[in-house]
C-alpha cells in the first residue's frame, strides 16, 4: 500500500483519545505483513513487534507513535436537542465555529457549530472569541429524538475529507499523529532491505492528547533499551518566530534538549550524515510534548529520542505536511535501527 | 573547597556531564559500588555494618540554565531558558556557553532610545540576545551552535557575615552535603543518588528511585529563602541563619510526619537549630521518590538560599555545617532502629 | 436499602487530613476486618482489604483523606497564617469554624482587603482565641493541619456534613462489602491516602495490588443549583457512571460492563462527565501496563466546602451498582 493511501484511510477514520478501536483494522493490516507479532494491550496500544536478526542479546527498540487524535464529547443535550459539548484534548475553540461535524452515537449523526448569532451581539463582544460552552450543536433534532440516537459521553468529530495539495504537501485532520504511524509504517517497509540486529516494536499509542497515557503503560510493558517517539513538530509559518519551528519539506525535526540521550542523538545525526538524510534541529530544554515525556521516567530510565515530522497548522482541522519528510523520516529511522547492535549499543549509551 | 568546585562547574539540566564527573572522582574511594544509570543519574552504595532498611539520599546535580536556539546573521545568539528562570534576572549579565565556555554578554538597549513607557514592561526572552562578539553568523558559529547549553557566570564568593554567593546552590548545596555523609563514618548502608534534570520536571529520581526501591528517602535541597525586608514575616518561607530548613509539604509530595518528627526531635536533642520550610510552594525530588513502586516515606532537609535560581543566589555557611550535621545525626537516629 | 446513617457520621466526624490518615483508617479497619481475609498498611498508610477469590483482581478504591489548612506561622499575638492542603477557595475558607487533631478550635477570618474578589489565603488567618504567641504554641505547632468543624445532618432525603468527599465513598464500599454474596472475583478495597493533593496513595496501591481492573468510588458536581454551569449530572438520579475527567476517559468497554449491570439489575444510574478534577481511577488506569478502570460517583453539592450535600437514594444506588460489579464475572 502507498503510504499516502494509508494516512488518508487513517485520517478519515475516527480515533479520538480513549476511543481508538475503530482505527485498529487499518493498523493491524498495515503491520500484518511488515511485522511478526501484533497484540492490542490493556489501554489499547497496538504492538507490533518485527524480530532482528540474530539477536542473541534481546536488544528491543520501541518505536512509537500515537493513534488518538482531539475531538469533542458530548456533554449535555439542552431542552430543545441541541448539543452541549466539551473537548478531549487542547482545542482552540476559535476553530471550530461554523464547522460540519459528526456524532458518534448509536449511529453516525450529522450536525453543524453554531453559536449567539452576530446580529444579537454589540460590537465589543464580536472581537471577543468564543468560548467552549459558547458553542452548540445543531442537528435539527428533538430532545426526545435525539436521545434515541445519541448520549451523555458520545463522541464527536469534525467531518473532514484528507485533501491532497501541490508538492506532495497533504491536509486533513489528525494528521498528528497519524503521519507519525504512516512512517512507522514506511520504516517497517525500509527494515524489510536491511539487516536489523534489534527487535523492533512499531507501537500505535492510545491517549496521548490527554496526557501521554498509553505510552506510560506500553513503555512498562515493552521495558526497551532505546525508545523513539514519532510526533509532529511546528511548521514554519509567517506569524511564528522561526526559532521555535522546523521547515516543511526539509527532513524530520530531531530533537534536542535535556529529555534526549546525548549521544544517541549523536549517533542519529552520524546516520543522517552517513546516508545523506535531511534533518533538521528542534529544541526543547524540558519535557517534550510527546510521548517521549513518559518513555525517559518509565521504570529505571529508558534512552529515548524525539522525532518530529514538520506540520502546518495543528490542533485545527487543516493539518497540513509533507509526504517527502514522512518518507525521508522512515528511512532515517530504519537506518538507525540498522546500525545498533549488541556491539556498540552499550557504548552508545554511555554517558 | 568542594562547594566552590561544584557550584563553578556547569552542568544546567540535561548537560550534567561536568558535574558527574566532578561528583564521581570525589566519592568513588569512599563507596561499594557506583554506576551511572540509563539516563545520567549517578547511584553509589555504601555499605554499612548493620542490618538497615533501604535508604536513598538523593540530591540533584542539574542547575537552571538557557540554551542556543537560534544564531541571527548578526552573529547574535538567541536561547530559550531551561528550568524556571525570572526573565528580569538575565539582562546585563555575562554568560557561559558550551563546552568550551564561550562568554557572551546579554545587554539592553541604551536608557536613552527607549520610548516613554518601554521601561514599565519587562524584557522578554523574545527581546533579549546574547553578544560573544561575533560579526556575523558565520563567524558564531566556529564558537556556538544551536542547542549549547548555557550557564551563568558566576563566581563563588565569600562575604558578609558568614555568607556566600554563587550560582547553583541549588542544589549542589545538596550534593556537597551528601558528599560530606559519604565521606564520614557511617554504620548504615544506603544509596547516595545525585540525580539529574530535576528542574525540568523531576526527570532523574524517578527511575532512579524504581531502581533503589527505597523504604525511606531523604531529600538534600538548596531550598527558596525570601525573609527580606519587603515581604511580611509570614510569608518567609526561610530565614538565612535559622539552621536547616525541614519541608513540611510542597506541591509534589506531604513529608512523612514521622520522619519530620525523628529529624525534628534530632535536632533538638542535639542543640542544632532547625526551621520549617513554611510554605507548599516549588517541589523537588520527593515528588518522584515517594509515590515509585510502592511508595517510599520521605524528608527533605535544606539549606536555605536567597535569590534562587538566579546567578547570585546567598547562603549562610552555618546553616551549611547544621545541614551536615544534621543529616549525619539522623543517619545514626535511623542505625538506631528509627522510623521504621 | 437501610441507611447507615451512624457510620456515615462516624467517618465524616473524624479527623484526618491527607498525610494524616491514622485515624479513619483505624475506624475503617475495625468496621471491615470480620468482612475480609487480609488487611495490610503500605509505605504511605493505604488500607489494603482483600476478600480472595481465584478470578479477576479487581482493585476498588475510595479515599480516606480530606481537605484541610496547615498552620504555617504563629505572630505575636498568637494568630495563625496558614495554606491548603488540597483544592480549597479562600471565600469558602472565610469565617469557617476548623478543628485541630487536638480538639483545638478556631475561626477562619482575613486582613482588611479592598477587592474581596481577590481574596488570597496569605491574606487570611486563624484565631483560636490565644492571647499570645507562647499560649498558642501551647495548642497548635507549625505543620498542624485543622478540618472544618461542622455538624453532621441528614433527613430522609439528605445528607449535608463536610468531606463527603470522600467518606461516602468509603462508606459505599463499607456497606457493599458487607452485603456481598458469593463472588469468584479477587477483591482488592483500598482506602487510600492523599488522593486530594495528587492521586498518590492510588498510585502506590495499585502498583502493589497490580489489578486486572479498577474501580474507584468519589463524589462528582452537579448541575442542578440555580444558573449552575451546565452539567447532566443531578441530585437522585442515580449512581454516576463516569465517562471522562480530568484524570481519565474511561475505557469504553468499562463504561459499558457498568451501564449493562446498571441496567439489568435496574439500578438507577446517570452518566457524568466532569470538566475539572479527578480521581483515583486517574492514577489507577495507567499503573504497571494499564488498568481498565471506571468510576462510580456520588452526585455532591457544594464539594469542598464545609456542607457538602447527597442524596441518600444516589448512595444506595451506588452500593448496588458496585455490589452487583464485584458479584459479576467479568470478561472485558
Amino acid at each position: 500500500m502507498e503510504s499516502k493511501e494509508l494516512l488518508k484511510k487513517l485520517c478519515e477514520g475516527i480515533g479520538v483519545s480513549a476511543y481508538e478501536d475503530s482505527i485498529f483494522n487499518h493498523i493491524t493490516e498495515a503491520f500484518q505483513n511488515l511485522t511478526d507479532e501484533i497484540q492490542i494491550d490493556n489501554l489499547g496500544n497496538i504492538v507490533a513487534k518485527r524480530n532482528g536478526q540474530e539477536n542473541t542479546n534481546k536488544i528491543k527498540i520501541m518505536l512509537a507513535a500515537h493513534m488518538d487524535e482531539i475531538g469533542l464529547m458530548v456533554k449535555d443535550i439542552d431542552e430543545n436537542g441541541f448539543v452541549k459539548v466539551t473537548s478531549i484534548g487542547g482545542i482552540d475553540p476559535r476553530t471550530l465555529l461554523a464547522q460540519e461535524i459528526i456524532i458518534h452515537g448509536k449511529q453516525d449523526v450529522f450536525g453543524v457549530i453554531g453559536a449567539k448569532p452576530p446580529h444579537l451581539s454589540d460590537q465589543s463582544e464580536r472581537s471577543k472569541a468564543f468560548k467552549m460552552e459558547d458553542l452548540t450543536i445543531d442537528i435539527g433534532l428533538t430532545k426526545e429524538d435525539a436521545e434515541k440516537i445519541i448520549e451523555i459521553g458520545d463522541i464527536i468529530t469534525i467531518k473532514r475529507d484528507f485533501i491532497e495539495l501541490k508538492n506532495n504537501v497533504v491536509a486533513g485532520k489528525a494528521l498528528d499523529d497519524r503521519a507519525g504511524i504512516v512512517t512507522m509504517y514506511e520504516c517497517a517497509k525500509e527494515l524489510l532491505k536491511l539487516k536489523h540486529e534489534a527487535d523492533v516494536y512499531f507501537v500505535s499509542t492510545v491517549q496521548e492528547e490527554v496526557g501521554v497515557r498509553g505510552a506510560t503503560t506500553s513503555t512498562f510493558k515493552i521495558d526497551p533499551d532505546i525508545g523513539i517517539a514519532i510526533d509532529v513538530g511546528f511548521g514554519a509559518t509567517p506569524e511564528l518566530p522561526e526559532e521555535d519551528v522546523i521547515s516543511m519539506g526539509k527532513g524530520a525535526g530531531i530533537t534536542l534538549g535535556g529529555n534526549i540521550h546525548p549521544t544517541l542523538r549523536k549517533h542519529l545525526i552520524e546516520i543522517a550524515n552517513e546516508y545523506n538524510i535531511s534533518f533538521q534541529h528542534e529544541i526543547t530544554p524540558g519535557l517534550t510534548g510527546t510521548d517521549g515525556r513518559a518513555m525517559i521516567i518509565t521504570k529505571c530510565g529508558i534512552p529515548t529520542l524525539v522525532i518530529s515530522l514538520p506540520l502546518r497548522y495543528m490542533h485545527t482541522s487543516v493539518e497540513t505536511i509533507d509526504m517527502n519528510d514522512v518518507k525521508t523520516c522512515a528511512q532515517l529511522l530504519a537506518r538507525f535501527i540498522a546500525s545498533i547492535s549488541s556491539d556498540n549499543l552499550e557504548g552508545l549509551l554511555c554517558y | 573547597m568542594l562547594l566552590k568546585r561544584l557550584t563553578e562547574a556547569n552542568g544546567v539540566s540535561g548537560n550534567e556531564k561536568e558535574v558527574r564527573q566532578l561528583i564521581i572522582d570525589e566519592i568513588k574511594d569512599y563507596v561499594d559500588d557506583i554506576k551511572v544509570d540509563k539516563i545520567g543519574n549517578v547511584i553509589a552504595f555504601k555499605k554499612g555494618s548493620i542490618d538497615s532498611p533501604r535508604v536513598m539520599i538523593a540530591a540533584h546535580m542539574d542547575e537552571v540554565g538557557l540554551m542556543v536556539t537560534k544564531i541571527e546573521s548578526s552573529g547574535l545568539i538567541r536561547f530559550t531558558p531551561v528550568g524556571g528562570i525570572d526573565q528580569r534576572i538575565l539582562v546585563s549579565k555575562t554568560v557561559s556557553i558550551g563546552k568550551d565556555n564561550i562568554p557572551g554578554v546579554i545587554g539592553a538597549k541604551p536608557i536613552h532610545l527607549q520610548e516613554p513607557g518601554e521601561r514599565s514592561k519587562a524584557l522578554t526572552y523574545k527581546q533579549l540576545y546574547i553578544d560573544i562578539g561575533a560579526k556575523s553568523k558565520e563567524q558564531a558559529e566556529e564558537f556556538v551552535k544551536i542547542g549549547d547549553y548555557i550557564a551563568f557566570d558566576s563566581k563563588y564568593t565569600e562575604f558578609g557575615h558568614n555568607l556566600v554567593k554563587a550560582k547553583a546552590l541549588d542544589d549542589r548545596v545538596g550534593c556537597s552535603v551528601l558528599i560530606d555523609l559519604i565521606k564520614s563514618d557511617t554504620k548504615l548502608s544506603f544509596y547516595a543518588v545525585f540525580t539529574v534534570m530535576e528542574e525540568v520536571g523531576l526527570v532523574g529520581a524517578g527511575p532512579a528511585a524504581y531502581h533503589v526501591e527505597p523504604e525511606i528517602g531523604i531529600i538534600l535541597e538548596g531550598t527558596t529563602c525570601s525573609d527580606v525586608t519587603d515581604v511580611e514575616p509570614h510569608l518567609h518561607s526561610t530565614k538565612l541563619g535559622n539552621g536547616p530548613a525541614i519541608s513540611l509539604m510542597d506541591r509534589t509530595t506531604y513529608f512523612d510526619k514521622n520522619l519530620r518528627e525523628l529529624i525534628v526531635e534530632t535536632a533538638k536533642e542535639n542543640d542544632i537549630p532547625y526551621q520549617f520550610r513554611k510554605t507548599i510552594f516549588g517541589g523537588n525530588d520527593s515528588g518522584r521518590i515517594h509515590i515509585a513502586k510502592e511508595g517510599a516515606k520521605t524528608a527533605t532537609i535544606s539549606v536555605p538560599c536567597r535569590y534562587i535560581h538566579s546567578p547570585i543566589s546567598v547562603m549562610n555557611k552555618d546553616d551549611y555545617t547544621n545541614t551536615s550535621k544534621l543529616l549525619k545525626l539522623v543517619i545514626e537516629k535511623i542505625e538506631t532502629g528509627g522510623v521504621l | 436499602m437501610d441507611f447507615n446513617g451512624n457510620l456515615l457520621k462516624k467517618l465524616t466526624d473524624t479527623y484526618s487530613p491527607s498525610g494524616n490518615e491514622e485515624r479513619i483508617r483505624n475506624i475503617i479497619k475495625e468496621e471491615i476486618k470480620g468482612y475480609v481475609d487480609e488487611i495490610k498498611i503500605d509505605a504511605l498508610g493505604n488500607l489494603i482489604a482483600r476478600k480472595k477469590g481465584n478470578d479477576k483482581k479487581i482493585m476498588v478504591a475510595g479515599h480516606m483523606d480530606q481537605i484541610g489548612y496547615m498552620i504555617i506561622d504563629i505572630d505575636d499575638k498568637g494568630f495563625l497564617r496558614f495554606t491548603n492542603v488540597g483544592g480549597v477557595s479562600p471565600h469558602i475558607a472565610l469565617n469557617q469554624r476548623v478543628i485541630f487533631e487536638n480538639g483545638t478550635v478556631g475561626i477562619v477570618h482575613c486582613e482588611p482587603v479592598d477587592d474581596m474578589g481577590k481574596l488570597k489565603l496569605d491574606k487570611m488567618f486563624i484565631d483560636i482565641g490565644a492571647t499570645s504567641k507562647e499560649e498558642a504554641n501551647k495548642k497548635v505547632s507549625i505543620g498542624d493541619i485543622c478540618v472544618y468543624h461542622t455538624e453532621y445532618y441528614e433527613d430522609e432525603n439528605r445528607v449535608m456534613s463536610k468531606c463527603l468527599d470522600d467518606r461516602v465513598g468509603c462508606y459505599i464500599m463499607i456497606e457493599a462489602l458487607k452485603q456481598l454474596k458469593e463472588t469468584k472475583n479477587d477483591i482488592y478495597l483500598v482506602f487510600t491516602v492523599q488522593e486530594e493533593i495528587g492521586l498518590r496513595g492510588a498510585r502506590t496501591s495499585a502498583y502493589g495490588v497490580n489489578p486486572d481492573i479498577g474501580f474507584a468510588l468519589d463524589v462528582t458536581g452537579v448541575g442542578d443549583t440555580p444558573k449552575a454551569k451546565r452539567m447532566a449530572v443531578s441530585l437522585d438520579n442515580g449512581a454516576a457512571i463516569k465517562v471522562k475527567d480530568v484524570s481519565m476517559i474511561v475505557h469504553p468497554k468499562i463504561k459499558k460492563l457498568m451501564t449493562e449491570v446498571a441496567k439489568e439489575n435496574n439500578i438507577k444510574y446517570q452518566l457524568e462527565i466532569l470538566e475539572y478534577g479527578g480521581t483515583d481511577a486517574g492514577a489507577i488506569h495507567i499503573n504497571r501496563e494499564g488498568v481498565p478502570s471506571g468510576v462510580i460517583s456520588v452526585p455532591t453539592r457544594y464539594i469542598h466546602t464545609s456542607s457538602e450535600v447527597v442524596s441518600k437514594n444516589d448512595i444506595n444506588d451506588s452500593i448496588k451498582l458496585l455490589m452487583k460489579l464485584l458479584e459479576k464475572e467479568i470478561t472485558l
